[in-house]
């Protein structure tokens, strides 16, 4: 199975890096844009058919690692390969 | 009184680290590399400053989940002390032996440049050689400094006196101007409730000697070796 996951910073943590895109944007002339957040979206392989036990895993690895969840939210999305 | 020195692929402070020990302890420290499964029997284990992994996925993520972390877990819960400067800083953040975060720059640009920091607590093993409210001049040089907490870690910090510097004024006024970088409640340096680990991002090893500009980082290291002695 092919998992996506996006990392979000948690509401309320200041984003520097969404603010300065944003800025950009209103330059560009994109002056509707607002409240721009920035992300990371980590895609990988998983060596396991069963989606529930793939799940309870995939959930292991951002905890561990993937996520800082002192900061960030993360989303699961898994799809058969 | 024994130090070791953990070694990451991409850290660079080691052998400032090292220097600073040897020229306050007269002793050299130990470099353990970050594959090592156990640390030798030391009274002092550092996290030196540098950018283990590339800062890949988050600063200090990937160290902190490297095979030597697990004994430096082990020798923290122990009460050995425990001190990680900037990126050492960051990786005992990642590694949950201190609370919060280090995010990027409020600026988004990497800082290098002398700060003043207001020593906010005195009475630990980091600190007992400064006075409570002196301002001391330190160099940083990052640009994930940026320390976060949310509001309840924050109180229990304050509370348990884990503030260990703040960024500040050359007269110690505390402000958003001296903000270096953007942390919560302008947060320079933290240490456990245990009181045997302790993070700070400016660098206290590269001021333990007059011809590098000044002296003011040498008190820490008389601190943490008289502790650990």
């Amino acid at each position: 199975m092919r998992a996506r996951i996006r990392i979000t910073l948690k509401d309320g943590v200041l984003d520097p890096q969404g603010q300065a895109i944003e800025k950009s944007l209103h330059t560009l002339g994109f002056e509707e844009a607002g409240n721009v957040r920035q992300g990371k979206v980590i895609e990988l392989d998983i060596a396991e058919s069963d989606e529930d036990r793939a799940r309870a895993r995939l959930d292991e690895m951002c905890r561990r690692l993937l996520a800082n969840t002192v900061i960030e939210n993360y989303e699961i999305e898994l799809t058969r390969t | 009184m024994k130090t070791a020195i953990i070694v990451f692929p991409g850290i660079n402070r080691e052998r400032d680290m090292a220097t600073a020990i040897r020229t306050v302890s007269g002793r050299d420290p130990v470099m353990v590399w970050h594959t090592e499964t156990e640390i030798p029997p030391v009274d002092l284990v550092i996290l030196p400053g540098g950018y283990s992994y590339g800062d890949y996925l988050r600063p200090g993520a990937i160290a902190a989940r490297s095979p030597v972390m697990r004994d430096v877990a082990r020798k923290a819960a122990d009460g050995v002390t425990v001190m990680g400067v900037c990126n050492g800083f960051q990786i005992l953040t990642e590694a949950g032996l201190l609370p919060g975060v280090l995010m990027r720059n409020r600026s988004l640009r990497f800082v290098c440049r002398d700060v003043h920091l207001r020593v906010e607590n005195s009475q630990t093993r980091f600190t007992r050689h400064y006075d409570a409210g002196q301002v001391i001049r330190i160099p940083v040089a990052h640009h994930d400094g940026n320390y976060f907490a949310d509001a309840e870690t924050l109180r229990r910090l304050e509370d348990t006196g884990g503030v260990l510097f703040r960024y500040c004024a050359p007269d110690g006024t505390v402000n958003d101007a001296s903000n270096v970088n953007g942390s919560t409640a302008n947060i320079a340096g933290v240490r456990n409730v245990a009181g045997n680990v302790a993070g700070m991002m400016p660098h206290p090893e590269n001021l333990i000697d007059p011809l590098l500009g000044g002296t003011d980082g040498r008190a820490l290291f008389e601190s943490v070796l008289e502790a650990a002695a």
